[in-house]
């Protein structure tokens, strides 16, 4: 009982002095923001579960696992850049946010949503352009299901960033009450950093010895 | 719009139940009676009690498949059951014994005692608790479905490939394994998620980390292991269900796939599982068994501590469960290791637990009986695993009655008992009402000496050879006095099981009146009436220490706790939401009222995976898009609850 720490043990009503709080979501004190790092960490934990099949199978097979062909990087190098770019764009949007600058919200967000929705679409050219399907091999089956999911990732953050623009539009934020634009923009940046390690995995590695 | 319209000091006042505070609360906070109140409600402690109702009813289901199996395997050569009928008992006993049941359980004890233990008056996300619980109801009707066209899972809770892929098993029953896992999991994921942000955020101001009652230490350590772990074994059953339905090859060996990767994800999952339905468990008797031994428990920060370290090493087991599959000596030898070693942070819960009982006064209640009973079941039940985590040892043991009988000394040992003492020390919170301790008492020691007679042979069974998931054996093996008398086991087991269930019907109209706190505990929840209203506290209580109700005999700190005089917080459904590791006020929280959209989001989510199971792909799709409205209408941005700049007081 001796581990109690002195420092926080309040004389009686001491912690409770009532002093002015923020009422309702603000920042980072809303619990939507703290729900959306849990989700972080969920959907993180399935990646690697799909990256540890990957290497798995990659340990087990070696190179003759792979398709004869490695992956070409014209266009998923600049689909690549493009990811990145949303996410500096999605960012620039919520600093207008918290400046209270409702055009840069708007435009911001805009920006991301048309980026993401560009890196979806030469993202199904790329799948169009492989000579393999899901079902024609263990590595087919592999390369769609984790671009696939991540696809999935992508759409959703999609359905996020458009809601989050209507939402502006109808003038629901201010430089105070703004909390979803964050909640919404970190999901955004977890779906392109996932990318980068996919495509390290996919397209890099086969290069690598 | 200036900032300080967004802020408010909240009132200091003292209030109890009586005051006309507390009425005002109970008309902002109380669940609208009826139906559609029944429907919509979003109170943790209706949820909670129907949470852990729900899984006594399946834990009456798997029962009742057990006792079938008992009978056939009663003595040899019968023919009760055909051998794919077995299979279907035996797999879905196991899925609902362990998925639908000891998980759930535990999930309802939290989520009805979490706000009460930290101090506060509903869990972080309530309309979330609610999708949850239907989620979770409806995950478990859609297994069971599968017994209406006679296609239950029939390869086990574990499920293994290659038995489970289409060539070998093609009919509908590994897809409703399959689907009903991912069902589940969303359910599952969504409490952790809840669990986590509740404990973190909305506890009472002064409650540090330090001060954490263990069973909130338990659930929150589970819910990290749950978001860790449980996208492994959704994705297992994507990849099962691709496999299955669209002819990919990720466990089909014939075309390069690997039959043991379904073992790897599976296992990744269910091993750090295996501490999920226990941990919590643990906390309960670490926060009820000092109540009955008039002390607090010893050893409280060594027990979070070890808490902490078995859901980590957790994590770094799971190849023990495939010593017999051939893999590399090196990973033998660390699995191997990395078992013995996740015994010493159990086996410190177990001494702080004896040292407890050995240095306090105990008063022997029927709720201590089962909680001496689950540490004495616990340590033969981590003996026996023990034994086969060396690699030389389980692979003579491994797949034979030995390993049924080691995993039902953990799981009924740490689980069944724990969470029946648990029942006996928070009904009266619940209900307001003691349940019958004569009747009790009768019930722990039939229950005891059931589970004994039923699993202490299946040792020898093992041991003698006999192999698991056999649906009959020869005459003349040495079989067959060791079956009888664990078949007769169950059976003690199962009517001590029942003698609970018919206390608790009994009690709930007829049982003495129970008062705020009939066992004299020393934490938060026992300040409430029993049962509590629905806003919990009257005033947000100030913790300052670990026994707020013991202090005057325990001279924990400097201060003093104060329940009764603290902020009030009426206006409209507000929480405090204070800082993370020192708990100091930080916000208000707005809390939504209660809603339709958690069942009907529920419900249309069901529904679009049964249009899976059935190829109705149209159909699926139009419940996918119904289910996102129903997702948008629940996460519009409300005024009223502080989230968008249109804020109207």
């Amino acid at each position: 009982m001796s581990d109690i720490s002195m420092t926080h043990a309040p004389t009686s009503g001491a912690a409770v002095r009532p002093s002015p709080l923020p009422v309702g979501s603000i920042g980072h004190k809303a619990s939507g923001w703290w729900g959306m790092l849990t989700i972080i960490l969920t959907e993180g934990s399935l990646f690697s579960y799909l990256l540890f099949s990957y290497y798995y199978f990659a340990v087990q097979y070696g190179r003759e696992w792979l398709p004869s062909e490695p992956p070409k990087f014209r266009l998923s190098l600049p689909n690549t850049i493009i990811l990145i770019v949303s996410s500096v764009v999605v960012w620039w949007a919520e600093r207008g946010a918290k400046r209270g600058s409702w055009g840069q919200l708007v435009l911001g967000l805009l920006g991301g949503f048309i980026l993401g929705c560009v890196f979806v679409v030469i993202q199904l050219f790329e799948w169009k352009d492989k000579p393999f399907t899901y079902a024609s091999s263990a590595y087919g089956s592999l390369y769609f299901t984790i671009t696939g999911f991540h696809m999935a990732h992508v759409v959703a953050g999609l359905v996020i960033l458009l809601m989050l623009l209507v939402w502006s539009l109808m003038r629901y934020f201010d430089s105070e009450r703004n909390a979803p634009v964050s909640i919404g923009a970190i999901y955004w940046h977890f779906v392109d950093v996932v990318w980068l390690t996919v495509f390290f995995s996919l397209y890099i590695t086969p290069y690598l010895g | 719009m200036a900032v300080g319209t967004y802020e408010r000091a909240p009132t200091l006042e003292r209030a109890d139940y009586a005051s006309p505070v507390a009425s005002e609360l109970e008309t902002i906070w109380e669940t609208k009676p009826g139906i559609g109140g029944w429907l919509s409600t979003v109170d943790h402690k209706e949820l909670g009690i129907r949470y852990i109702a729900t899984a006594f009813a399946f834990l009456i289901l798997g029962g009742i498949e057990a006792l079938v199996m008992r009978v056939q395997l009663a003595r040899p050569n019968l023919s009760l059951l055909t051998p794919e009928q077995y299979n279907q008992i035996f797999s879905m006993h196991g899925i609902t014994m362990i998925f639908l049941y000891a998980q759930p359980v535990l999930t309802g004890f939290s989520a009805y005692l979490f706000p009460l233990l930290l101090g506060t008056r509903d869990l972080a996300f309530p309309r979330l608790n609610a999708f949850s619980y239907w989620a979770y109801l409806a995950a478990g009707l859609f297994m069971y479905a599968s017994f209406l066209v006679a296609a239950a899972p029939n390869d086990g809770w574990f499920n293994y490939a290659p038995y489970s892929l289409k060539t070998y098993n093609p009919g509908p029953n590994m897809d409703f394994y399959a689907l009903g896992m991912i069902l589940l999991g969303i359910s599952t994921t969504a409490g952790a998620i809840n669990f986590l942000v509740t404990v973190l955020r909305t506890r009472a101001p002064g409650m540090s980390i330090n001060r954490l009652p263990i069973l909130t230490w338990g659930t929150t350590t589970t819910s990290v292991g749950i978001l860790l772990s449980m996208p492994a074994v959704t994705l297992a059953c994507f990849m099962l269900w691709a496999d299955r339905q669209f002819g990919t090859h990720f466990f089909d060996a014939t075309a390069r796939g690997q039959p043991l990767l379904w073992q790897h994800l599976f296992w990744i999952f269910a091993h750090p599982w295996v501490y999920i339905i226990v941990l919590p468990a643990m906390g309960i008797v670490s926060d009820a068994l000092p109540i009955f031994c008039r002390r607090p428990l010893v050893g409280y920060t060594v027990v979070v501590l070890g808490t902490i370290a078995t859901m980590v090493m957790g994590f770094g087991v799971w190849l023990h469960h495939m010593f017999a599959t051939g893999i590399p000596f090196i990973a033998l030898s660390f699995f191997s290791g990395a078992s013995f070693v996740i015994t010493i942070p159990s086996a410190v819960a177990v001494f702080a637990w004896v040292a407890t009982i050995w240095t306090g006064r105990p008063v022997i209640t029927t709720a201590f009986l089962f909680f001496a009973g689950f540490i004495s079941m616990f340590v033969i039940g981590g003996v026996s695993g023990v034994m086969t985590a060396s690699v030389a040892a389980d692979r003579q043991l491994t797949d034979t009655y030995f390993v049924v009988a080691h995993i039902h000394y953990v799981l009924i040992g740490i689980n069944l008992f724990p969470v029946i003492g648990g029942l006996f020390v928070w009904f009266p919170k619940m209900t307001g009402r003691m349940l019958n301790e004569r009747l009790g008492k009768w019930s722990f020691w039939i229950i005891l000496c059931g589970f004994n007679l039923a699993f202490l042979p299946m040792h020898w069974t093992g041991l003698a050879g006999m192999p698991r998931r056999i649906y009959t054996y020869q005459d003349g093996m040495g079989w067959n006095t060791v079956n009888l008398v664990t078949s007769i086991g169950a059976f003690f087991l199962a009517l001590g099981i029942l003698l609970v269930l018919i206390n608790i019907f009994l009690s709930v109209r007829n049982g003495a009146v129970a008062g705020p706190n009939p066992w004299d505990g020393p934490t938060l929840e026992w300040v409430t009436p029993s049962p509590p209203p629905p806003y919990n506290f009257a005033v947000i209580p100030a913790v300052a220490s670990r026994h707020p109700l013991w202090e005057d005999r325990l001279r924990e700190g400097m201060g003093h706790s104060s329940v009764h005089r603290g902020l009030v917080l009426d206006d409209g459904k507000e929480m405090l939401a204070t800082t993370v590791l020192d708990a100091e006020p930080d916000a208000i929280l707005k809390m939504p009222e209660d809603s339709y959209s958690p069942l009907v989001v529920a419900v249309v989510m069901t529904a679009g995976f049964a249009g899976l199971l059935l190829h109705w792909w149209v159909f699926s799709g139009i419940c996918a898009w119904l289910m996102f409205m129903g997702l948008l209408v629940w996460l519009w941005p409300e005024p009223k609850l502080g989230q968008s700049a249109r804020w109207d007081r």
